[in-house]
């Protein structure tokens, strides 16, 4: 078993002191950016990407994963406290969550969805050990046709089937294509909408545009928007030690989430609002409590959703870490934080920075026990930081936000520019637009022309090369079909 | 076509028709300068236009949507739609924004900071400005010291941050 092998060296790297520090810094700081509203873990992993000039690959990728998976815990225990989810997988967590919270049972929710999420990023984690060899076994046959097609695939999913509107999603990923072709093209040596600004040169940094999209857009959202009055914090009450049938109850939902969570997770589509979606209505159907559920709040509508996004969280690590193809904006930046380093994501990941990425994987298993830790004994300081008042909270992201563009260079057109960004930002949000294809478009745009070159250098400028290898071709309808299908299927179901 | 927004009649609706045509303005704007992107004769297979080329009539299509979706009554729901956006609070944020920009070259960081912290929490209702100011001195200056000291990472000296320098580290500001 070489993966088993693998992962024994990976904990070895992942046991240093100075690796577990990181690992314990990471989980923190994502449970705290989980449970406060306005923060999540693609703008956190943003604003430090310029530790990526300080601290060696390993250490920062053990701290990004740490977040990534802290997020995915401390986004529960705000959805059932404050019903206003931190994230969008945390949405379905709040409809059987919070009920249960205002009628006694907050304990019993918050513990549910702590061991959920810990059997879940375990089992996920364990998906991802073995699953990620295989997948790199097949993804060394492909072509730079083939990764072309991948990559459609991916915009296609990320961007018209998992928002609400299909044309808003792709003109989010349009221009996000758009922001990453700006600067210098790297094969010709053409200078490319610099609208003849030097500063431009070397392109938009993807901190300006992540930090614009989701610090300074999300401020003006809410300053625009913000109710009077604090939103009412759920007392914490029921004991966090679960009864016999509570565990009898999560049990199932657990397992099955993680079955919903993990594969979807690991398509190229990504995304772990689906999942969650799927186990919460599997769980409504299989309860032997129906009239708990939308009532007093049902344990099942907790367990099961929330083991489907902590384990979609592990899913979207497979196309990440073994074809460097990510499906979600965090996923997108962490690949950016690659390309910092100058590695190449990709198939070859595995054997050249096995290092990396096998202590990267044990570091994921030994997160999720100091999540587990973090968020059962420790709750309570989780629920004193949603007592932070919302003024201070959103003034706190705007000063981070500056510090993570001015930083990098110290140019006030970089903070211009995080402005423009972030007023494009407002008007997504308001009219409905979707930001993570945005910053999908904009890491996996020069990728995909890049792969785009290559088929056609290999092919002598034959356009029909993405068609006629079985695989690209098979990748592509797969992609027509996504884009399509849901709109064909309302035409075929409103005639019949 | 009327110009009235009112919700559930399925005129125009001007919110969405703006940012339609500002949708349209930027596929223009990258179709013109994909035009002015020089093409060297060497890179006859993919050259510097064909992706831009694609962007640009990507977006042209999809704000043809739009606009054909704005002229038929817009996207939103009409709880949104009959929700005005708060004018006030967002016109403290700017100027938090705007003040930040013009004071951190020349004042630094944790003055630019203060100021914005104090109009960002003032935009969301906060009424006592002192406070936040204090709050926001307090939050720059840890902030300012963990990435300055802790990751040596330079993010605008000033005023304060040279005096602090001189003071408690012993170096001249």
């Amino acid at each position: 078993m070489d993966a088993f092998n693998q992962l024994m060296n990976g904990f070895a790297i992942a046991l240093t002191p100075v690796n577990l520090m990181w690992c314990l810094v990471g989980t923190t700081l994502g449970t705290a950016i989980g449970v406060l509203p306005g923060l999540g873990p693609a703008l956190t992993i943003a604003l430090l990407l310029p530790i990526t000039f300080k601290v060696d690959p390993t250490a920062a990728f053990i701290l990004f994963a740490g977040i990534y998976y802290g997020a995915m815990y401390g986004g529960s225990t705000t959805s059932i406290l404050l019903n206003t989810p931190g994230e969008s997988a945390s949405i379905v967590t709040s409809m059987e969550g919070n009920k249960m919270a205002r009628n006694g049972r907050a304990g019993a929710a918050l513990a549910t969805a702590a061991i959920g999420s810990f059997v879940a990023g375990t089992l996920g984690t364990l998906g991802l050990t073995f699953l990620a060899p295989v997948v790199v076994e097949w993804a060394l046959k492909f072509g730079p046709a083939d990764y072309f097609s991948l990559m459609i695939l991916a915009f296609v999913t990320v961007s018209a089937v998992l928002g609400s509107s299909a044309v808003r999603g792709l003109m989010a990923l349009f221009f996000g294509i758009w922001l990453g072709l700006i600067g210098i093209d790297l094969q010709t040596g053409q200078a490319r909408f610099t609208f003849g600004l030097t500063e431009l040169l070397d392109g938009i940094n993807v901190i300006v545009v992540a930090v614009g999209l989701f610090a300074v857009g999300e401020t003006l959202y809410m300053a625009s928007r913000a109710h009077t009055g604090q939103d009412e914090i759920t007392p914490l009450k029921g004991s966090l030690m679960m009864t016999k049938t509570e565990w009898k109850r999560s049990i199932g939902p657990w397992l099955r989430g993680t079955l919903f969570g993990f594969p979807i997770g690991a398509m190229p589509a990504g995304g772990a609002e689906i999942p969650t979606f799927l186990s919460y209505y599997t769980e409504k159907k299989l309860t032997k409590y129906p009239e708990e559920f939308g009532t007093v709040g049902a344990i099942e509508g907790v367990a099961g959703p929330e083991a489907a996004n902590n384990a979609s969280a592990a899913g979207v690590l497979v196309p990440m870490l073994t074809l460097g193809l990510p499906t979600s904006a965090t996923s997108a930046i962490m690949l950016s934080a690659f390309q910092s380093y100058g590695i190449n994501p990709g198939p070859l990941l595995l054997t050249s920075q096995a290092n990396l990425v096998w202590g990267l994987i044990a570091s994921l298993f030994i997160g999720n026990v100091m999540l587990l830790v973090l968020n059962l004994p420790l709750i309570g300081l989780w629920v004193k930081m949603l007592r932070i008042p919302a003024p201070q909270l959103y003034a706190g992201i705007l000063v981070f936000a500056t510090i993570g563009t001015y930083g990098i260079t110290q140019s006030p057109i970089d903070l211009l520019m995080l402005y423009l960004i972030g007023g494009v930002g407002y008007f997504m949000r308001r009219y409905d637009f979707p930001t993570a294809p945005v910053i999908i478009g904009m890491i996996l745009g020069p990728l995909a022309e890049q792969n785009f070159r290559q088929a056609m250098t290999i092919s002598a400028g034959d356009y029909t090369v993405f068609f006629t290898r079985p695989l690209s071709l098979t990748i592509l309808i797969l992609a027509a079909l996504a884009l399509t299908g849901p709109k064909l299927y309302a035409l075929a179901t409103r005639r019949a | 076509m009327t110009t009235d927004s009112s919700s559930s009649s399925p005129g125009v609706a001007r919110g969405e028709l703006i940012v339609a045509l500002g949708c349209l303005a930027l596929a223009l704007v990258v179709l013109w300068q994909t035009m002015e992107i020089p093409v060297s004769p060497l890179y006859a297979k993919v050259g510097p236009t064909v992706v831009p080329t694609i962007a640009g009539a990507g977006l042209l299509i999809l704000s043809g949507f739009l606009l054909f979706s704005a002229f038929r009554g817009g996207w939103q729901p009409d709880e949104e739609r009959e929700s005005q956006p708060r004018g006030v609070a967002l016109l403290w944020v700017l100027a938090g924004l705007v003040l930040n920009i013009l004071t951190i070259g020349p004042l630094g960081f944790t003055i630019a900071s203060i100021l914005l912290f104090t109009c960002v929490a003032r935009a969301f209702g906060s009424k006592n400005m002192l406070r936040d100011a204090m709050i926001g001195a307090v939050f720059a200056l840890v902030a300012y010291l963990g990435f300055a000291k802790a990751l040596s990472i330079n993010i605008g000296a000033g005023l304060v941050e040279n005096a602090i320098e001189s003071v408690f580290f012993g170096r001249k500001g």
